[in-house]
């Protein structure tokens, strides 16, 4: 399939601004902080795997890009924009997004969940094409088209008509990636996307996502305790302990050579 | 007994007239209980404190106030104030409104009960509250308001006799009729018996269907 279209808006915004900017964001559940003034910047098409133990804040870096939390303090930035802010009354000043303001802006991001998340009710092929239809307006069959093409590049051509609850975990994550892509996301986020599988499920999920890192430039940023992968895909490691980055690097040079201890520490658990 | 069964066969119209206005009574305020139970369980969802809170004093009040005292209500004390409204109409209000209030619980009940998980996928997929909820949420929550619902309309249907208690001719207010003028009050009384259970056990089948129905669309027991 021309896969080059699964990031076609990408080539209209052409910009020097970093596809993400996380300035000084702090994110409290009730007396716990889970992120502390975090400094963050994904270049455009950059592909980053934020590794850490769990609670570490890795996960809450995506729900707040993702639209899925409101940061407590700071400001996220997406293509040079104030994402999760927009420009009070006051000149100069931010204010707390509306829904109206995310609702706009959260088309541009995509994310596939650790637990699939896929609609029950819809088939396989009707999950794909409920969001290009009803959200971004595109006619059915325009939609069913590259729907198909999409469930084809995920292998799963086969069962377009089938149920959710009828596939194996594997193929319903690989459903949920074409679902993602389906809305030509820029920015794609990936929360712990094979934690939730048998290990013999894994590798179809990480080949897929390969094959989309490698055929697109779409921007990766994502969660994984998949090492190999994470060394396949990524630009860039950060290594995240209790909300702040303890050590960033180029994939090679941070997982063979870790310069700090707790980075240390944390690979030899998860290998 | 001799004269029960000539004077059945002469009521047989009457009864039957009767029959179809307990179903009309059961289908109309069974109609505006569903409207009012989405609208109310919808709202009590809302973001907006007041709005919950009107929400909240309404269905407090109509479940908290007897079906038969708003009833009456609606059929001796609305008219003092200048409003007279047809007997059946007054049924048909009561009904709704009780059964409404009980109803919205369920509707709340329900979409509260699809995992939140569902609403996270929606929103990362771009779409908006109203997108999610009808697209989303309640066709998930409508499988798991089928159950509840077929209770509550069996519930409905069994309290429409109150009806005949404002004038409204129906299946009671016309067996009781054929009662009085034959004095065969046990064999009356038997053959309401059986009627009503006959239509709760008709509206039971229709929504054991619709649950089946429901369930297959999220490919549960035997949905493909």
């Amino acid at each position: 399939m021309p896969i080059e279209e699964l990031s076609e808006d990408l080539t209209k915004v052409p910009t020097a601004h970093p596809a993400v900017r996380f300035d000084r964001v702090t994110k409290r559940f009730g007396d716990h902080t889970v992120l502390d003034g975090l400094d963050l910047e994904v270049a455009r098409g950059e592909r980053v795997t934020l590794i850490g133990p769990s609670g570490s804040g890795k996960t809450t870096i995506l729900r707040l890009l993702m639209t899925l939390e409101r940061v407590t303090d700071g400001v996220i930035h997406v293509d040079g924009q104030p994402f999760s802010h927009m420009p009070g009354r006051t000149a100069g000043k931010l204010v707390p997004a509306s829904e109206r303001h995310l609702a706009a802006r959260r088309r541009r991001i995509g994310m596939v969940f650790q637990q699939f998340n896929l609609f029950p009710h819809m088939s396989v092929l009707e999950n794909v094409v409920e969001a290009p239809v009803h959200v971004l307006g595109e006619g059915r069959e325009e939609a069913g088209l590259r729907a198909r093409e999409l469930l084809d590049l995920v292998g799963l051509s086969d069962k377009v008509d089938a149920r959710p609850t009828r596939l194996s975990g594997g193929q319903q994550q690989r459903v949920a990636i074409a679902r993602a892509l389906a809305m030509r996301p820029e920015i794609l986020l990936l929360d712990e996307v094979t934690s939730a599988l048998d290990p013999e499920l894994v590798a179809e999920v990480l080949d897929v996502l390969r094959e989309v890192a490698r055929r697109t430039d779409i921007t990766l940023l994502c969660v994984t305790h998949e090492m190999g992968f994470a060394r396949d895909v990524s630009d860039r490691i950060l290594m995240f302990d209790g909300g702040r980055i303890v050590e960033s690097g180029p994939a090679d040079a941070l997982l063979d050579a870790p310069g700090e201890e707790r980075t240390r520490a944390f690979l030899s658990s998860v290998r | 007994m001799a004269e029960f069964l000539p004077e059945l066969r002469r009521a047989v119209p009457r009864l039957g007239e009767g029959l179809l206005t307990t179903v009309e009574a059961t289908v109309l305020g069974a109609a505006l209980a569903l409207l009012l139970a989405y609208t109310l369980g919808l709202l009590s969802r809302s973001a907006r404190l007041p709005v919950r809170g009107a929400v909240r004093v309404v269905v407090e009040f109509f479940r908290g106030t007897s079906l038969y005292v708003q009833l009456f209500w609606l059929f001796f004390a609305l008219p003092m104030v200048g409003f007279r409204l047809e007997p059946l109409v007054c049924g048909v209000l009561a009904l709704g409104l009780n059964f409404g209030a009980y109803g919205s619980e369920v509707v709340r009940g329900a979409v509260t009960a699809v995992p939140r998980a569902q609403t996270e996928a929606a929103i990362a997929l771009g779409m908006g509250p109203v997108l999610r909820l009808r697209r989303v949420v309640l066709p998930q929550a409508h499988a798991l308001m089928v159950a509840p619902f077929k209770n509550l309309l069996v519930q409905l249907l069994k309290a429409t006799p109150l009806l005949s208690l404002v004038t409204v001719p129906d299946l009671t207010f016309q067996i009781d009729q054929l009662r009085s003028s034959t004095g065969a009050t046990a064999a009356s009384y038997l053959l309401l018996l059986g009627l009503y259970f006959g239509m709760a056990v008709v509206l039971s089948l229709l929504m054991n269907a619709l649950e089946r129905a429901a369930k297959a669309r999220l490919g549960q027991e035997g949905g493909t």
